[in-house]
């Protein structure tokens, strides 16, 4: 091929095609703000994790030191910045080690959900036929249902009272993986749907592409652009979820690892004497990571909604607004288990059946 | 408009045009048809995912008695209760016992988990009410507010505010609640529906009704009233304000949506008061995506009662599922999780009706 005969491409650079730092650059004022804080939070979380071997002064399990046992509920103090538990551990040491335990779910239960729910969704969306059908009624069936009851369920299923860490975060994370599911297939098959009938699709099989070469090539490839938001919106309900079931006792005991909901689980009757320190912190950790999270994703649906994007910098991604797809009124509105606005909603009804309107 | 270019046809046209308008306004009737099927084949789907999962661990009876007893006990045990027979016909069995409304007995209590319901639902309707009152009187007015004051640090402060409810998981929002109003400042009571003294009196009301909202009102004192009252406050907060987070947002969103319409642009420039626009012209239409809404978040209020009703010691459904959870019950977890699926999806389908009541876009 000559140069000549190819008409360039201008593609745009590289920084505008990074994920989040294009939604940076792209944002502006307090969408911005909320940007930046949810990522410095994130990137602490992470850090976190990663040096908590140093940061923590002692062992999630440890109860006692050369100079003797901790002592069980003691307040804060210089030798246990946050206190110590009912069961006698130090509770900055173990809201340390619970960012491992989150990360942990967190990467599993996405991971599997994403492979899973995108590989059903695909096949479901290109495919059609009775499996198609069947997939959208299961996956409406447990989208429709509390998530944290299917969670107990699965974790039942899933551990059935062993709880070693890996028992623990296997079962939490699966848990989370079956609830996840549908969200991942829903948005993954309408897309499928929307993008089988453009041309490019039309003319690779014209040109005699196998239906796996256009699945993975064409259409996988221009199906995932909502994925991020789904990643960030499920990585906090992972890291929910994952308390929520703690908290209930179905959690990871303390000696297998450091859990919070856990930990807020065995803190309910020191709230009611007063004692705080054992409460307190494990819910700030969820809460401050939770935060941090959900500020991310709320601000990458934000920046992909046209109505609520700043108004300066729409000319800037305009091309892209018209395609994108964003849950409106914002992530939570969705709530667990829901990503109703994430679909091209209007020509989909709740059963995934093709609606004119 | 359109009619004037079509003026010449326009003969033929109502005769031509005439059936469609008339087969989607008995849309309605076929909607409704439709969403009522769709019920069975939700639950159908439940019952069979919650019956397996939890029979690929065993059966209930090995995993509430596991340990304790002796393989021989165990088994006789089993074959009393037909968990020795082949699975497929334990699960038609199921099924059938399910389509009559039959949700099977607790393992541990022996009683019929329809009458755990009967016991224990009342509570959680209440606690579910009370906190959408807190979530509507909460979102609406605040959502209004964020959506006048776009872009502004009013907006700001309540978005941030609407986050940050959705990131404090409920029981953390009610242990905090708690530990401020009932331990520190000792303002309301630390947990349960009532004081033994409001139960007791309550207990003496003829008809009981389990719903103590009604029954405090029977007693005719507004002192046990006033104790039921109390009780509820922190539970509904905490429950209520998740939801409320969403109602802001989802309210905020839609204001600012209908602001930007031609109608409003219309009546804008007629002359009509900013705040009046608000009031009278944005805000209405606003609301009815609300409605749509609930339907989803009632999965998600039933989620939140679960633990709300654990944190605050509120005998309703939850706390008696986290109980039987607690004891390994799994029967009465089943016979639960299989009750709240017909509820959720019960609630779904009125809702959705009510949606296709008040939009018609709705129905198709």
């Amino acid at each position: 091929m000559t140069a000549a005969s190819v008409t360039p491409v201008r593609r745009r650079p590289l920084r505008d095609r990074l994920p989040i730092v294009h939604q940076l650059r792209q944002s502006m004022g307090l969408q911005r703000g909320m940007l930046v804080a949810g990522l410095v939070m994130v990137a602490v979380f992470i850090l976190c994790s990663i040096v908590a071997p140093l940061i923590a002064p002692y062992g999630f399990a440890q109860r006692k030191d050369e100079s003797g046992a901790f002592g069980t509920q003691q307040p804060p103090s210089p030798e246990h910045v946050f206190g110590t538990t009912v069961g006698g551990y130090d509770v900055f040491s173990r809201v340390i080690w619970g960012t491992q335990t989150a990360i942990l779910v967190i990467v599993i239960a996405v991971l599997l959900s994403i492979f899973i729910g995108v590989a059903l969704g695909l096949y479901s969306g290109y495919f059609g036929g009775w499996l198609d059908r069947v997939l959208v009624v299961v996956c409406d069936a447990i989208y429709a249902f509390p998530s944290l009851l299917l969670a107990i369920v699965l974790s039942i299923v899933i551990s059935a009272g062993q709880s070693n860490l890996w028992g623990g975060v296997l079962a939490a994370a699966g848990s989370i993986t079956v609830v996840f599911i549908p969200q991942y297939f829903r948005v993954i098959r309408a897309e499928t749907v929307r993008i089988k009938a453009e041309a490019f699709v039309e003319s690779a099989k014209v040109l005699g592409a196998s239906n796996a070469r256009i699945v993975f090539k064409h259409v996988f490839r221009n199906a995932t652009r909502t994925l991020p938001l789904i990643i960030t919106l499920n990585s906090s309900e992972a890291i929910l979820t994952l308390a929520a079931l703690g908290f209930l006792g179905f959690g990871i005991e303390p000696t297998a690892a450091a859990e919070w909901g856990y930990d807020l689980f065995k803190a309910q009757s020191d709230v009611t004497s007063g004692i705080w320190w054992t409460a307190f912190f494990p819910g700030a950790a969820i809460v401050f990571t939770v935060l941090g999270i959900t500020l991310v994703g709320e601000s990458l649906n934000d920046l992909a909604d046209p109505r609520l994007r700043g108004r300066r910098r729409v000319a800037q991604a305009a091309g892209e607004v018209a395609a994108t797809s964003v849950v409106p009124g914002g992530t939570l509105t969705a709530g667990p288990g829901g990503l109703d606005g994430l679909e091209d909603g209007q020509s989909f009804d709740e059963h995934g059946i093709e609606v004119r309107r | 408009m359109s009619t004037l270019a079509t003026a010449p046809v326009a003969e033929g046209a109502p005769a031509a045009g005439r059936p469609k308008p008339k087969s989607q306004g008995g849309g309605f009737g076929r909607y409704l048809l439709v969403r009522f099927l769709l019920i069975f084949p939700t639950i159908f789907i439940l019952v069979t995912l919650v019956f397996f999962l939890m029979r690929t661990t065993g059966d209930p009876i090995t995993a509430a008695q596991g340990g304790r007893l002796g393989p021989e006990a165990l088994a006789a045990l089993r074959e009393a209760a037909g968990y020795d027979r082949p699975l497929f016909i334990q699960y038609f069995e199921y099924l059938g016992q399910v389509a009559t409304f039959n949700f099977g007995s607790t393992l541990t209590t022996n009683r019929p988990v329809i009458d755990v319901l009967t016991t224990y639902g009342p509570a959680t309707f209440e606690l579910v009410l009370y906190s959408l009152i807190v979530a509507f009187a909460v979102g609406i007015p605040l959502g209004r507010l964020a959506a006048y004051h776009r872009d502004k640090p009013q907006d700001a402060v309540f978005r941030v505010l609407a986050i940050l409810w959705y990131a404090v998981p409920i029981f953390f929002a009610g242990l905090l609640l708690k530990l401020i109003f009932a331990v520190w400042l000792k303002w309301l009571p630390v947990a349960g529906r009532a004081s033994v003294n409001a139960e007791l009196q309550m207990q003496l009301v003829p008809n009981k009704t389990s719903f103590y909202t009604i029954d405090a009102l029977m007693t005719g004192d507004p002192a046990v009233l006033g104790d039921v009252l109390a009780h509820a406050v922190l539970p509904a907060i905490a429950l209520g304000l998740l939801t409320g987070g969403i109602f802001l947002r989802l309210v905020r969103t839609n204001v600012i949506g209908t602001l930007a319409t031609d109608y409003v642009d219309a009546a804008r420039s007629r002359g009509v008061a900013e705040s009046r626009l608000l009031r009278k012209h944005a805000y209405r239409p606003a609301l009815i995506p609300i409605v749509t809404v609930i339907g989803l978040q009632i999965a998600l209020l039933l989620s939140g009662a679960v633990l709300t009703e654990t944190t605050f010691e509120w005998k309703g459904l939850g706390f008696i599922l986290a109980e039987f959870l607690e004891s390994r019950d799994f029967v009465a977890v089943q016979g639960i999780v299989v009750l709240l699926a017909v509820i959720v999806a019960l609630t779904n389908f009125v809702v959705d009706i009510i949606a296709a009541f008040i939009d018609p876009r709705v129905r198709y």
